[in-house]
């Protein structure tokens, strides 16, 4: 299928302050975005595409003069592709607090001058959306004909259902889940333990210092990719399979294929990748909890989005955004006797599934995104089956 | 598979505008012809991933689901109607999905294979399973795991204390009310908890 070819991240920059969540004010701040497709005249065919944890902007297409730069969601977004840039505007925006543009830690603090590094305010899902919300704002968006993100990124396309239910009309959510579990912030604890004991952590000043600590940054990611696969596609993929033709006797060197796999996933994260950023995006994940502000009651959390339709997937073998959790949010919409339609796919690829092409995963989506470019071209709200 | 026919006459039970579930929905032709004809709302439920899309791509709204999971996603009497049709043989749990049925709709309608349509009758006469338009599977490679009559569904529902409002079979598609048990291929019943 065509790719969109080469694209180019645009910079817009908000003079406006933030106010965030956790009380904190971002005085000023810039959002890297980049935008696939044509916006129609009524500006109604916009879709916004939410990034997980180590995603960007840069969704679909390639960067002009670099190889293998495709997009993190080029085999979903393009010229006839599920989501088709044919007949939808489609935006991808860099969340605040990222290092891949946005404002983030590596970025110099107008206040003292130096990186914020570790001063970096907290930022939340919430305010990533109240950030994306403005920027809809410049570009002349009232009203998003979808929202779509997966992992993190469906947290981000259901909180905006709750903060804007006004301006969805669909939001489609893939491998996420209303909150994480205890074990989930348990493996973000480790990873972030990981970092903050580097002894190059420098209490997240390292920049000052000169330094990066790439050590925890490789343990942060080896233990996030552990939980992305599935046992059964880790075993398929490695098994037991040695590296060297027999064993070594070392309890130091590498024995086994797994062990290099996650060594060199450690090693290639640890030289793109921000500790900060890191440390602040998986907070962000803790946080999110829509529930909580209605009595841990997530049906009433939804009761605003009652006029907004959803789509949700999850694969059977994800054990990080398990399909339980999806089915906690189709049963909250249910209840609101809100539109849903739910595919729980049988994927043997765990979380990392939301990223893979699956005919059936992203046929579901194909029809879903069909039904909504067939309501825009006839210029009605018109839905199927009303729940 | 529920025929065309069928379809229709079985949308005949369903008051306009009913808020309706469909349990084991198919393609989901039966939810959109409610939608379109008679101005219907609801769900549909499906394990299988081609009916899943077939619903997608007819805007039908489908949750995929197991139902021998239950249907704890479904408050009490959250629907008007619950519709089971041609799902029920192919379930383990059969008497707890029709109690579940009842639970979540305020009425439920259910179809299934009569066994003791008169050609099985006469096939097991002869000592054979029978092969049909409406059981077309071998004994051995069947997903009908439950054989049962349109008499003996008359005794399951009153052991779980429903309400038959409307029963008959069918056959071609055509309702029979003379006889079902012997003269009709599928059992219809309409019911609501006693």
């Amino acid at each position: 299928m065509a790719s969109i070819g080469h694209v180019t991240p645009q910079t817009m920059h908000f003079a406006e302050p933030l106010p965030l969540r956790s009380g904190a004010t971002l005085a000023g701040y810039d959002l890297v975005y980049e935008t696939y497709g044509t916006l129609n005249a009524e500006r109604s065919n916009a879709v916004l595409v939410c990034h997980a944890l180590n995603a960007s902007h840069h969704v679909a297409g390639t960067h002009e003069g670099q190889e293998r730069s495709e997009g993190w969601w080029d085999n979903l977004v393009g010229p006839g592709k599920p989501l088709d840039t044919d007949q939808f505007f489609v935006i991808g925006v860099n969340n605040l607090g990222s290092c891949f543009g946005s404002t983030g830690p590596m970025h110099v603090n107008p206040a003292t001058g130096q990186p914020w590094g570790a001063d970096f305010p907290v930022v939340t899902v919430e305010d990533w959306v109240d950030a994306q919300a403005r920027l809809l704002d410049r570009l002349g968006i009232v009203q998003l004909a979808a929202i779509l993100g997966g992992s993190l990124g469906g947290m981000q396309a259901l909180s905006w259902t709750l903060r804007h239910p006004e301006r969805v009309r669909d939001c489609i959510a893939v491998a996420t889940a209303p909150n994480l579990s205890a074990q989930n912030i348990a493996f973000n604890e480790v990873a972030r333990r990981a970092i903050i004991t580097d002894p190059d952590f420098h209490g997240g000043h390292y920049r000052a210092h000169g330094v990066l600590p790439r050590r925890g940054l490789r343990v942060a990611r080896m233990i996030g990719h552990i939980t992305y696969l599935s046992d059964d596609s880790m075993e398929e993929k490695f098994g037991r399979e040695l590296r060297a033709t027999e064993l070594g006797y070392s309890t130091q060197d590498i024995e086994f294929q797994i062990e290099s796999y996650l060594r060199h996933q450690g090693d290639k994260f640890s030289e793109y990748f921000d500790a900060n950023t890191y440390l602040l995006i998986t907070r962000a994940l803790d946080y999110f909890d829509p529930a909580l502000a209605h009595g841990g009651d997530l049906s009433r959390a939804f009761e605003v989005a009652r006029h907004i339709r959803f789509g949700l997937v999850s694969f059977t073998t994800d054990w990080r955004f398990s399909p339980a959790r999806s089915r906690e949010i189709v049963k909250a919409l249910v209840d609101n006797r809100i539109e849903v339609s739910y595919a729980e796919i049988a994927a043997p690829h765990g979380h990392d599934a939301f990223l893979l092409e699956d005919p059936r995963y992203h046929g579901v989506l194909k029809a879903w995104f069909s039904r909504i470019a067939g309501e825009l071209r006839q210029g009605t709200a018109a839905k199927g089956v009303p729940a | 598979m529920t025929g065309r026919r069928e379809l229709e006459v079985i949308a005949e039970l369903v008051p306009p505008g009913s808020r309706v579930l469909d349990l084991g929905c198919g393609g989901g032709e039966l939810l959109a012809h409610l939608r379109d004809a008679r101005g219907c709302t609801g769900y549909g439920v499906e394990i299988d991933d081609e009916n899943v899309l077939a619903c997608a791509r007819r805007g039908v709204n489908v949750i995929q689901l197991n139902l021998e999971e239950g249907l704890a996603l479904f408050e009490d009497a959250s629907f008007d109607l619950v519709l089971q049709l041609q799902t029920l043989q192919h379930l383990r749990n059969t008497e707890r999905m029709l109690r579940e049925t009842a639970r979540v709709g305020r009425q439920g309608i259910v179809s299934f294979p009569n066994f003791a349509h008169w050609p099985n009758r006469l096939s097991v006469a002869r000592g054979r399973m029978p092969v049909t338009k409406t059981l077309p599977y071998q004994w051995y490679d069947t997903p009908n795991i439950r054989v049962g009559t349109f008499a003996d569904f008359e005794v399951l529902a009153q052991r779980n204390g429903l309400n038959i409002l409307d029963s008959f079979g069918l056959n071609g598609g055509e309702p029979v009310r003379r006889w079902p048990n012997l003269r009709a291929s599928v059992a219809v019943f309409k019911f609501e908890r006693a």
